[in-house]
């Protein structure tokens, strides 16, 4: 494990939908060492905390890395607020990221709204070999589908009221799929109902499963034990905390009542 | 470069600056970032007889200028702590301050005897927990109670033994008189101020434990009134603590009368926050031209 805290000079950012904003940050020190599934811990000026955000691209070469985030209350309306040429207070790369493996075949991706954007690394990573099912609520809320195309994954949207793609949950054309054929892992991010019923459904299939969970955060390093989520390794439960040893977790270890 | 050295209860501290019990772990993360020997002391989390794993989350909320926490004294509990986290610790050129936070007197006194074997500098004992339903502030919050579990640690140990205040009470000078007539060493405070937050779309509190300790910048002018306070009713140095977060801050809850102090939540928000207090606080002594920061513990000059 290896971050960093300081400034960094944001050189893109536009808005992607109703109040999602997407930044590209010049950090190179960060992109060196990002891992699919890590998060960046932001500051937003005048705040106490800082605020979580995944990592939703890496680009090493270039020394940069890009967050997608909706404005939910104070903090990231704040965060909203910067622009290009003004500089974002990150403490970076944090978290244990998604298990990548190079002998999967074919993997599925799922996202579930503002979860989707940690599935875009994946994504640049799997390639052809991944399908992407991402779920919103509605059309105005769908983001990052041409990202996901130009990577060559193959994608399948799925929004609430069928405004946009198929009508219903990510859960339907995903046992669609696992019911059909094999496939080496499932990892998803999104709203706990939706990891909760995946989960089951990987279980089902005897799939391997790994979810990104939030928790409210404190240091985003695992020393203040603020983050705390209840988690069942071999029959023993733990207290695992979501910044360290997550968010990522494998499916399986999840106390998803907890 | 001035002369930051303080002493306390016999105790060589390089410099004033120590991050707070509960928000370090024990240091581990943070040596990613800076050397702990750049720091005069750490105090470790609140330790307990056996394992504790806390409250359930939510267990942090933003509020005006500061948060509010309700983690519960989640930790491994003593052993594991003295097997895993002490001896490297004790390697990393710092004092070490070990926080116990019992539920019971008994269990205080227990660990206490443990960690009375081992290398540790000092103990600080945590009678001023707002997040636990035993123990914790209920010890701090009559002098009774305070003096009665201090006499009782006391005994256990020969460490110098610090014991930290709760702001949660009437008259922080009478518990502290009474702590210090039954053989503290030194004082620590304040610790976290009790408080609520409701998020007014669902009516619930944001805090699954319903109430939290209030910490940061919002809580620095309490802390000063009750270092300030405390310092005119005893003799022994205190650590003050509470809203810390710049150099300027440090030194004046020093003037208030602190001998050092320590670095709560402003390290959640600059995980540099304790390094970059002890570089300013040396830059005011320079450009003060004070030669040793042991000057300006005590100098508020009241009306
Ligand atoms: C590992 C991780 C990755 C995340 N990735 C993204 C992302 O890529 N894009 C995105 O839009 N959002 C993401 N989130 C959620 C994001 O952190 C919250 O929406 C944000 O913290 C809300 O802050 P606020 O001040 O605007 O809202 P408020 O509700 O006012 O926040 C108050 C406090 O609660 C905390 N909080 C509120 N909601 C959450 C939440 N869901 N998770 C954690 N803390 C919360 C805030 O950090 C703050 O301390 C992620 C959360 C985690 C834990
Ligand atoms: C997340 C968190 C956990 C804490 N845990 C402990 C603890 O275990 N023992 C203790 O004595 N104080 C604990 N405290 C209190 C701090 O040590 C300190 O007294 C208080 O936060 C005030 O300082 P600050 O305003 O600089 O944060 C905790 C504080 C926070 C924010
Ligand atoms: S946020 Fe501090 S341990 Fe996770």
């Amino acid at each position: 494990m290896k971050y960093t805290q300081g400034k960094y000079l944001v050189i893109e950012k536009k808005a992607i939908a109703k109040d999602i904003f997407s930044m590209k940050i010049n950090c190179p020190e960060i992109a060196e060492n990002a891992q699919p599934g890590q998060f960046v811990h932001v500051l937003p000026t005048g705040f106490t905390l800082r605020r979580p955000i995944s990592i939703c691209d890496i680009d090493k070469e270039k020394g940069t890395i890009r967050i997608v985030f909706i404005v939910k209350g104070e903090g990231t309306k704040e965060i909203s607020a910067l622009n290009e040429g003004n500089v974002i207070d990150m403490l970076a790369p944090l978290g244990h990221g998604f298990t990548i493996n190079e002998d999967f075949k074919k993997v599925i991706l799922v996202g579930g709204g503002i979860g989707t954007p940690p599935m875009l690394p994946l994504a640049k990573i799997y390639k052809e070999k991944s399908t992407v099912i991402s779920g919103f609520r509605s059309a105005d809320a769908v983001i990052l589908q041409d990202d996901f195309k130009n990577t060559g994954a193959e994608t399948i949207l799925c929004t609430d009221d069928g405004t946009m793609g198929i009508k219903g949950f990510v859960t339907q054309p995903l046992e669609e799929i696992l019911k059909s054929e094999k496939i080496d892992a499932v990892y998803s991010c999104g709203p706990m109902a939706m990891l909760k019923n995946i989960a089951a459904v990987c279980d089902k299939y005897n799939t391997f499963c790994e979810v990104s969970l939030e928790e409210r955060m404190g240091c985003g390093i695992g020393a203040c034990l603020v983050c705390a989520c209840k988690t069942n390794v071999n029959g023993e439960e733990h207290f695992a905390h979501v910044c360290k040893n997550g968010p990522v977790f494998n499916s399986k270890e999840v106390v998803w009542n907890g | 470069m001035a002369d930051l050295s303080v002493n306390i209860a016999g105790v060589e501290f390089k410099n004033p600056v120590i991050p707070a019990s509960g928000v370090f772990g024990y240091g581990r993360e943070y040596e990613e970032l800076f050397s702990l020997s750049r720091l005069g002391g750490i105090a470790t989390k609140g330790t307990t007889i056996t394992k504790r794993n806390g409250n359930p989350a939510p267990r942090i909320a933003e509020t005006p200028s500061g948060m509010l926490n309700s983690v519960g004294l989640q930790n491994p509990g003593i052993d594991k702590f003295l097997e895993t986290e002490l001896p490297n610790l004790m390697k990393k050129d710092t004092v070490i301050l070990a926080n116990i936070a019992g539920s019971t007197a008994e269990e205080c006194v227990e660990i206490a005897k443990k960690l009375d074997q081992t290398d540790v500098h000092m103990i600080e004992l945590n009678i001023s927990c707002p997040n636990v339903k035993q123990g914790g502030m209920a010890f701090g919050a009559s002098c009774d109670g305070a003096a009665s579990i201090t006499k009782q640690v006391r005994k256990a140990t020969k460490k110098p033994l610090i014991v930290k205040l709760s702001p949660n009470v009437t008259s922080i000078a009478e518990i502290a008189k009474s702590v210090e007539a039954e053989g503290a060493d030194a004082l620590s405070l304040i610790n976290t101020v009790l408080g609520m937050r409701i998020d007014i779309n669902t009516k619930r509190p944001i805090l699954k434990n319903n109430m939290g300790g209030l910490s940061g910048p919002a809580i620095l002018p309490i802390a000063v009134r009750m270092v300030w306070q405390t310092a005119n009713a005893v003799n022994i140095p205190i650590i003050g603590m509470g809203g810390i977060s710049k150099a300027e801050e440090a030194v004046e809850i020093m003037m208030a009368g602190a001998s050092a102090v320590q670095v709560g939540a402003a390290i959640f928000t600059d995980p540099y926050a304790p390094v970059k207090i002890i570089d300013g606080i040396n830059d005011y002594l320079d450009r003060n031209n004070i030669s040793s920061v042991r000057d300006i513990i005590g100098t508020v000059e009241p009306w």
